[in-house]
């Protein structure tokens, strides 16, 4: 979603982040897993990026740049600065599992209710969660989720080959404690 | 290339950001391969899912309200980006009013200077001794007499059965010109009527019912030729001569 210069100069603030506001509730409930959070987490990236707007490079991504501001905002909360380090360590401890330890017959995705998905979302640690909602619901391109997160490419590429697995792991306990 | 090389290029392909030419030898070898397209299947499937079980969370109306009105700038900061051509159009405005008002003022100016030195030509011919060079009340000896002296001709009415008499004529200048003045006499007043070419005046000759130290002045243009008709006489026997000398 890169804004062209001339739509920047002739376009307000609310003109394009307003409509970007549903998903941006969307995504910043998925990070905080709390309604009053997010609201605070959304408001707060409004005025951040509403102040910051004549700072917005014209030409580059909006979209990603305001996923970027309320990403920020989040990690400088309490819940993300709770939610990271332990997000970091479990990338740690997964970093030799493969996307394809498990077996695609045995996990039955196809079967899978978005409850159980929903669930599996949930317990995915931040780190994972938001490069897969970028991806998957967002449909970012892995060069637009690099730089909403500033990471390399590779990282990203990792990353969610990491969330893939671990969601797997966890839709195969669900399914298992279900 | 082993299925297990191809697997870690899986999630790349469902995603589309797999290199053409590597998503073209793929999608050949799922074809032959049935472990692969499962797993393929199986990836795809799971992003479906994702996609559907990640759009769950929507926001509170009263919420969303809340960040419009705190978002909505009001239509005056809307404009601000256009500020700068608002005052470079205020600023063209203000030049354009003035160089308008400059020209009417100069032009109301000039105006006022013809009527002076027309009056000044008016005045001073009839505190002269001699008022007229040639001295008749027959227009066709005084309309010859200026020929060779002015660089036009013009035509003088028949003045019978009107209150005017002709009283003769003489040779004026302005803008160093020459132009001719006509006399005429309604009662015991003296009207001059000046003609003059457009091209010397240099400037509109419309003085229409125009007035200055209450001489009367009345003017028009025809032909190429400036007349202008000034006399301390009331405005309708001014009117009259203007018709005649129209007609």
């Amino acid at each position: 979603m890169a804004v062209p210069e001339s739509r920047v100069a002739s376009e307000s603030f609310e003109d394009l982040a307003l409509p970007l506001f549903d998903r941006l509730y969307n995504f910043a409930h998925w990070l905080t897993q709390n309604r009053a959070e997010a609201e605070d987490l959304v408001q707060e990236t409004y005025a951040k990026a509403l102040k910051g707007f004549s700072s917005f490079q014209p030409g580059t991504n909006f979209r990603a740049w305001m996923y970027r501001i309320l990403r920020n905002n989040f990690l400088n909360s309490r819940a993300g600065l709770k939610a990271m380090p332990i997000a970091e360590e479990e990338s740690e401890k997964r970093d030799n599992l493969s996307a394809t330890q498990e077996t695609p017959e045995t996990i039955l995705l196809g079967r899978l209710d978005q409850e159980l998905v929903h669930k599996a979302i949930e317990e995915l640690p931040v780190v994972y969660r938001e490069v897969l909602l970028f991806c998957e619901f967002e449909e970012m391109s892995y060069q637009e989720i690099a730089a909403t997160i500033g990471v390399p490419i590779g990282t990203v590429m990792s990353r969610l080959s990491r969330a893939r697995s671990n969601l797997r792991v966890i839709v195969r306990r669900l399914q298992g404690s279900g | 290339m082993a299925c297990e090389l191809w697997r870690e290029k899986l999630d790349a392909y469902v995603d589309g950001e797999l290199a053409r030419r590597d998503e073209q030898v793929l999608r050949e070898h799922l074809k032959d391969c049935a472990s692969c397209a499962a797993d393929a299947l199986d990836r795809a499937q799971m992003k479906r899912a994702i996609q559907c079980a990640a759009r769950c969370y929507r926001p509170d109306p009263a919420f969303r309200a809340h960040i419009r009105s705190a978002t909505t700038t009001p239509g005056w900061t809307k404009l601000a980006w256009r500020w700068p051509m608002i005052f470079a159009f205020g600023a063209a405005c203000v030049v354009l009013l003035a160089a308008i008002w400059t020209n009417q003022f100069w032009s109301h100016t000039r105006q006022q200077q013809l009527v002076s030195e027309l009056v000044d030509l008016h005045v001073a011919a009839l505190a002269s001794a001699n008022p007229v060079d040639v001295v008749s009340t027959d227009r066709h000896t005084v309309k010859p007499w200026f020929e060779g002296k002015v660089s036009f001709t013009f035509d003088l009415p028949d003045l019978q059965n009107s209150p005017f008499t002709l009283i003769g004529g003489r040779t004026a200048y302005l803008n160093q010109s020459a132009g001719a003045e006509l006399i005429f006499r309604i009662r015991q007043h003296n009207i001059s009527v000046f003609i003059f070419q457009e091209s010397a005046l240099r400037q509109d000759c419309s003085l229409s019912n125009a007035s200055d130290l209450n001489f009367h002045l009345d003017s028009w243009s025809r032909n190429g030729l400036c007349y202008f008709v000034i006399g301390d006489v009331n405005p309708d026997d001014l009117a009259k001569l203007v018709t005649l000398m129209k007609s």
